[in-house]
This record gives structure tokens, sequence and C-alpha cells, in this order.
């Protein structure tokens, strides 16, 4: 790490690199930063804006039920609750019956209201505020080894699964013509974000994750012309509000996730006057 | 494109094939035979259960009785390839998906995000596609931004690859001119002869299912007859269905 350290405090002419905690912030967020721009891609062309919503919110009730286990590492429940919430909600979405959106609806508030409750009861929420807007700067070295491994996992699984992916995220009856299973690859990908979204919880904050999975995929459509190019841009986008949110936010003394967040929404109208038409 | 061997598919023999849906029967005891070779038009008024047998042959659907893939000695196949041009494409038409995105998926294992199809053997075995449905200038363009004609051909190009033993094609009702339907009928017909595919297709144009196919199947939740255009159409059950108001 100390290696890393000393290479970006030459590479960067900038005050706020000499603190560690924005060094390792900023080695985050260069790493979520892509993953989010990747997995936004295709969350954003199968109309899951709800969907992930509803993810980020249930992330209160796996901390509850983390707590509730008795649990140290909140973690544990938070990605096991959110990858079954995620089964689910596919499993209630590719029954294609009309209220898909009320069901996505009923279990996020459910799941809000249910994690509120259990960490109320006692008066002691304030101790989970954080997870409410998250904090970047709190990541430890050990926390961006992990985000690193799971990195490369979701880019391999990733490149495994596009082709089929894409085809699916077109039109499923299409794709199993074509020999696609399609409920194992929608539901390969449901895992990913689910993984990807319980893990930078904590960094991001469940008011935002979603923005920051939608933003930069929904501005790369505005100007993307095939697939490669949205996918690039995607991440592209992502990096840069993340990078650029965190610096800012550094200057003006601001949480840096809603820094972010904000850079995102103004990279979004920015490219929504240059869309195609 | 190759011809297929003599060892392949050489007829889809359905039957006694039917398919109940809650207390409704969509279709009861259809018997028929699609053949290498044919262009077998499907015809009927709305509702007669088209697009359902043609789900039932794709395997889409539960249904009673046999769906048989026997070659020329009557031997079952199990695996046959089989390409499908469905009727509607329902998509998100704003996606960033280009015609040279679109063909790439199933021809190549390599992720299309991370690898060019625009380049090497791809972009030459795509463009060689796009060219035998005459559709080499939409190349570039979003699959969203094409005309109903035009994605219908890139549609029949994606269902080419591989090259089927059977062809399953669904015409769309509506958004296609007659000119760009007749276009679409002779590459058929010219696909059937050439590559020797057995070709089941749902038909809402009489005067060039006449001229171009080799059967006609005129269905009513059961096969009302069959036969070869001239035939079907002198029958009292055609005049009935189709000019009952004329």
């Amino acid at each position: 790490m100390e290696a890393v350290y000393a290479v970006l405090e030459k590479l960067i002419p900038f005050s706020f690199i000499e603190h560690d905690f924005m060094k390792n912030a900023l080695i985050a967020v260069v790493l979520i930063a892509p993953l989010f721009g990747v997995l936004g891609t295709m969350a954003v062309n199968n109309s899951m804006a709800f969907f992930s919503d509803a993810l980020g919110h249930s992330a209160l009730t796996g901390i509850a039920l983390g707590v509730l286990f008795g649990l140290k590492n909140q973690l544990v429940s938070m990605l096991a609750f959110g990858v079954l919430l995620s089964l689910f909600i596919t499993k209630v979405k590719r029954a294609k019956t009309a209220s898909a959106d009320t069901i996505i609806g009923v279990f996020s508030s459910a799941a809000v209201a249910l994690g509120l409750f259990i960490l109320s009861v006692g008066g002691g929420f304030n101790r989970y505020s954080q997870y409410l807007i998250g904090d970047i700067l709190s990541i430890t070295p050990l926390e961006i080894v992990m985000l690193a491994v799971v990195f490369v996992v979701v880019f391999v699984v990733w490149a495994l699964i596009w082709n089929k992916l894409l085809l699916v995220s077109i039109n499923t009856d299409l794709a199993a013509s074509r020999g696609v299973r399609v409920a194992l690859v929608e539901n390969v990908f449901v895992v990913l974000v689910a993984v990807v979204v319980m893990l930078s919880i904590k960094w991001i904050g469940l008011l935002l994750i979603n923005s920051l999975l939608i933003l930069p995929a929904a501005a790369s459509r505005n100007i993307a012309k095939n697939t490669k190019q949205y996918l690039a841009c995607s991440v592209l986008l992502a990096l840069f509000s993340c990078v650029a949110g965190l610096v800012l936010s550094y200057y003006v003394n601001a949480s840096a996730g809603s820094t972010i967040v904000l850079v995102c929404a103004g990279v979004f109208f920015a490219t929504y006057f240059f869309r195609k038409k | 494109m190759a011809k297929k061997d003599s060892g392949g598919l050489c007829n889809v023999n359905i039957k006694n094939l039917s398919v109940r849906k809650g207390g409704d029967v969509l279709l009861d005891n259809i018997n028929i035979s699609f053949n290498c070779g044919e262009l077998t038009a499907l015809i009927g008024a709305n509702g007669a259960g088209k697009t359902t047998l043609l789900r039932a042959v794709l395997g889409e659907i539960r249904h009673d009785g046999e769906i048989l893939h026997e070659d020329h000695v009557g031997k079952n196949i199990e695996k046959v390839t089989v390409g499908y041009v469905p009727q509607h494409l329902e998509f998100d038409r704003g996606s960033p998906v280009s015609v040279y995105d679109f063909l790439a998926l199933g021809r190549t294992k390599k992720p299309t995000c991370f690898f060019s199809s625009k380049k090497g053997p791809l972009k030459t075995d795509i463009d060689a596609a796009l060219q035998a449905v005459g559709g080499e200038h939409i190349a570039n363009r979003r699959i969203g931004e094409l005309s109903g004609g035009e994605l219908q051909r890139v549609l029949l190009a994606q269902a080419l690859y591989p090259m089927p033993e059977l062809m399953v094609l669904d015409e769309p009702v509506s958004g296609v001119d007659y000119a760009a339907t007749e276009q679409f009928y002779k590459m058929i017909a010219k696909l059937r002869s050439e590559n020797h595919i057995a070709i089941a297709m749902v038909s809402h144009d009489l005067e060039l299912v006449r001229r171009y196919a080799d059967k006609v199947i005129l269905l009513n939740k059961q096969v009302l007859t069959q036969g070869t255009p001239e035939e079907v159409y002198n029958t009292e059950a055609f005049r009935k269905i189709f000019y009952q108001n004329a």
C-alpha cells in the first residue's frame, strides 16, 4: 500500500492527496466507478432503475437482520438478504404479471420499514445512520483489497455473460429461441448487481447508491451509437463523476457521496442536450 | 452458404397436436408436416391459432401430441437447428445496440462489448449476412431506428446463422409496405430453393402466398384444409373465411 501511496503522491500535484484517507478514497472510487458504470448499462437497458432502488433500500433490512442475529459484520447479512431479494424480484418480474412494479414497491417499502423498525427499537438508530449517506473516506486498505477482488470477479463474469445478457435485454423470447438460458443469465446478473450494491452501500450510502448505478449509464445512452461505446462511455463518465465528485467534496467540505451523485446528474443533463434524436 | 447434407432434417412431422390454455382449446388435433425444400404457409383468421402453432413447434408452449423431426429415412433427430423470425420484436428502442452488435451476438463467444464486431472475419461474416438479405446500408444504425421492413431483414439475417434446417417465420400484419413484403417473400423462396430448408410461415398476404408458397395450411383451431395454394383457395372453407362478406 505504501508504494501505491508514493506513486499517487508523485502523480497528483494537489494538496488533497497528502491525506491517506483521500488516497484510500481515490483508489476505492477508481475501483467502484467502473463496476457501477458497467453494471448500470444493463440495469438501464432492462428498465431496472426501480429494482435497484428497492435493492439499495433493502440494505437496511440486511443490516437489521445482522444485528438481530448478533453478527459482528453485517455485510454478510446484507449480501445474503440483497441476493435473495433480487432473485425474488426477478422471479416476480419474469411471471409478467402487470403489477410487477407494485410488487417491487411493496417489497421495497416493507423491507425499509422492517429494517428501520428493528434498528430503531430502543432508540438506537443513530448508530446506523452512516449507512444512509455512506462515508467513502472511512474505507480501509483491507476493504480496498476486497473491492479489487470483487472488481476482477465482476469483470470476468461480465465477459462470460455479456453476449447472452444483451440478447436477453433485447428480447427474452428471441434469446430463448437461440438457446440462451434466460433465467440463469438474468439471475447471474442481478446477483452481481446485488453484491456490488451491498458492498458499496457503506461508502456511498443507500440513499444515493441507485443514482450511481443508473446515471452514468443513462448519460452514456444519450450519446452512444453502439454497445461498445455505450459501455466505454458509461465507465468513463462514472470514473469522471466519482473522481471529480470526491475531489470537489474535499475542497467544499461536503459529503463525498452526494457530491459524486451531483456531478453524475450534471453529466447526465450535459449529455441529454447532445443526445441522438 | 453451404447446402445441407442429406443426413439432416427431412421433415417436421406433427401428430395429434393440441394446445389448451385454461378452459380454451387453442389448437385441436393438428396433423401436418413441414418438409425440407418447401415453403409452407399457415393462413387463417385472427385467433385461428397460427402463432400458437409456431410457438408449439419452437417448444415454447406446452402441448399434447408429438412433434417429430425426421431425417430422410424417417429416423427422429434429437437436435435440429431452428431459425426464428418473430412477428414483433418488442424491445427498448432507445437502446444503443447497432445492427452490427445485434448480429454479432449469435456469431461469436467473445464479449462484443470488449472486442469490436467491426473487424476481421466477424465483420466479413456479418456483412455477407446483411448482403444476403439486402441490408448492407443499415449495418451501423441502431436497431431501434430501423423501419419495420429493415428490422425484418435484420431478424432474418440473425435467424440464418447458423444456417437452420427449419425456419419459423411469423409475418408481421402491418408496418411493412407491399414492395418490402414481396421482397421478403422472394428472399424466403430463394433460401428454400438454395438451402433446402423447411420453412413454416404465418402469412397474411394471400396473393403472395399464392405466388411463393409450395403448400398452404388453412387453420381454424384445427386444420380445415391443406394442399397447394390453388387447391386450398378453391375450397368452400377458404371462401367462407376470407370472402364471407364479399
